[in-house]
């Protein structure tokens, strides 16, 4: 995983509770390939997630919820998507998203949420804690990571991180 | 400290923690099944390509293997997902395996308790969302992904941010038809799918006190469906009593401190509580029974972690007996253990009379991966604990989440029915 998040195309889902059944549905569980996965990627609730050619997701609150499945995370960041910014996220996502170093969960405000629309360009600079939207001129404040999942990011994923 | 706290300090070697602080807690038991056990399988490959070596695991013998969500085969990747499994119990000394078609096995939570793999005051993890279930035994019992699995596999810790614990206490005698399941369904139809996110649910109370142990997993296995990193329940001697009869043996009863702090406390009175159902596609969707619309229903599910214990199928069969079910009906027990019991005691015959299917211990259907999945347009009513979009099967089935009492009456008239109003 990267922190760099460049200037790439959002795709905007305004609803809560994007749950991992609609991210990747259960019969998919059984697929272990990753690129396989991406294939299936918001088929449950979003078709024509492929044709958008997003890098970035902006969602509502408790974006994840439900199952445990990486797969969820795996499918998002396979299909190109590199952040995924959200009211707020469900816990598993969110760790499995940093732990195995596939997406950036980023947490924004109302203020993004509204101002975003689908298919605007935006890009996040996660130091400088803003995000652009290159369509409309206007930047927000994002929620910094707290110390351990930035450590965790800093580290390529849990496996590389050194709790000592 | 509280319940959790406590048992966080000690796993990660504290003289106390409090919430927020972050902690690497050593893991007492850990379980992967069929999905999350191909999906360790695959970072430990990843890894390797790393250079870091996947030989060992730190402690095989507090491993265990569950066969659950894809079984029995229905094809060829899932075939081949459980050879690969088998293999990597075999390569790694596991000897907890429960395997489909050779005694005891079923789903991973409910071999938890049948089994008693997971003690009080243990910290237990394990590759699915469900793993709060076990926190009715007074482990802190909580699901995590493949990547965290495999670093417990191979490291025997995993950190967490310490919880704030919700309180909820439930005082007063539930009224006759209101189960357990009604319980959990209107807490979290009150606190929604993120109203304990991150925290911890705990359930205290004289009416906890006096529910049955299965009642109190099917309380802890929901609080997932509330966003909650653990539920649990303080042990008592029904606790111990019903680990012993499982061959658990030297239990330690942990206890909150006297002083114990709790984030927020919820009161509940249980008189004034009545059966719900969830409506689709939320959990928290909550509706009285008596309340719910008058739909024609084309499914009865009774199975899974949340619905499929002894009791709830002695709740179901005592709805079924002497009567026919109007609609396509499944029972499938959560253990082999589980359906033993239901035969020995006529619950099966039951079910058979009444025109039910019984089929094996499977988490199939309810996560809409096989073995009877809904086709589009089709309603189900269904002891299962999720009903987002396509979560039973085709996008545009509906599933209503219910207690087996009010899903085997819904099954007789073919409508959302309350067990009091059969004839």
């Amino acid at each position: 995983m990267t922190v760099d998040c460049p200037a790439g195309r959002a795709i905007k889902y305004e609803r809560d509770n994007i749950d991992t059944d609609v991210i990747i549905p259960g019969q998919y569980l059984k697929i272990h390939d990753y690129s396989e996965l991406a294939t299936h990627a918001m088929e449950g609730m979003d078709p024509s997630f492929h044709s958008k050619g997003g890098s970035y997701i902006v969602a509502g609150r408790n974006f994840g919820c439900g199952s445990s499945r990486e797969h969820a995370p795996i499918a998002l960041a396979e299909s190109g998507i590199r952040a995924v910014l959200a009211l707020s996220f469900a816990r598993i996502f969110y760790r499995n998203s940093v732990d195995g170093a596939f997406l950036l969960p980023i947490e924004i405000g109302p203020d993004a949420y509204s101002g975003i629309s689908d298919g605007d360009d935006i890009s996040v600079d996660i130091d400088g804690g803003t995000l652009t939207d290159h369509t409309t001129s206007k930047s927000y404040a994002i929620k910094p990571f707290p110390g351990i999942i930035r450590r965790i990011i800093d580290s390529g994923g849990l496996f590389g991180y050194d709790p000592e | 400290m509280n319940l959790t706290e406590k048992i966080l300090a000690r796993a990660s070697k504290r003289e106390s923690v409090s919430p927020g602080d972050v902690v690497f807690a050593d893991v007492d038991k850990a379980m992967v099944h069929d999905v999350s056990g191909p999906g360790v399988i695959k970072v430990f490959e990843k890894l390797r390509k790393r250079g870091i070596d996947t030989s060992r695991l730190w402690d095989p013998s507090r491993v265990w293997v569950a066969e659950d969500h894809f079984v029995p085969s229905a094809e060829k990747i899932s075939a081949q997902n459980l050879v690969r499994l088998s293999e990597f119990v075999r390569s790694h000394g596991i000897t907890k395996h429960y395997r489909y078609g050779m005694g005891q096995y079923g789903i991973c939570h409910s071999l938890s308790h049948e089994e008693a793999l997971v003690l009080p005051g243990e910290v237990y993890v394990g590759g699915d969302s469900h793993t709060n279930t076990t926190g009715a035994l007074g482990a802190f019992a909580c699901g995590l992904g493949h990547t965290d699995m495999a670093y417990v596999l191979l490291k025997g810790r995993i950190w967490f941010r310490v919880p704030e614990t919700i309180l909820i206490r439930i005082s007063g005698r539930l009224p006759g038809d209101v189960t357990a399941k009604d319980v959990i369904l209107r807490i979290i139809g009150d606190m929604g799918t993120d109203g304990g996110a991150y925290r911890t649910m705990q359930f205290a109370g004289d009416t906890v006190s006096d529910m049955s142990v299965e009642d109190r997993l099917t309380m802890c296995n929901m609080t997932t469906e509330a966003g909650a990193k653990n539920g649990i329940v303080e042990p008592d001697a029904k606790t111990l009593s019903y680990l012993e009869s499982r061959g658990a043996r030297g239990v330690h009863m942990v206890r909150p401190d006297p002083d114990a702090s709790y984030h927020q406390t919820i009161e509940y009175d249980a008189e004034s509580l009545v059966p719900v159902v969830a409506e689709p596609y939320s959990p928290d969707n909550i509706t009285p029974v008596a309340e719910a619309p008058s739909e024609d229903l084309d499914k009865a599910y009774i199975g899974s972690c949340t619905g499929a214990k002894y009791e709830d199928l002695a709740a179901a069969a005592h709805i079924l007996k002497g009567r026919q079910v109007r609609i396509r009906t499944e029972v499938l027990p959560a253990t082999m253990s589980i359906y033993r019991r239901a035969v020995t005691d006529g619950l099966v015959s039951t079910f058979i009379e009444s025109g039910a299917m019984v089929g094996p211990p499977t988490c199939g259907a309810c996560c809409g991966a096989h073995m009877g999945v809904l086709a589009d347009g089709e309603v189900c009513i269904s002891t299962t604990n999720r009903n987002f979009p396509g979560r039973m099967g085709h996008p545009g089935s509906r599933t209503y989440l219910a207690s087996p009492a009010v899903a085997a009456a819904s099954a007789v008239t073919g409508r959302i029915t309350h067990p009091g109003d059969l004839d």
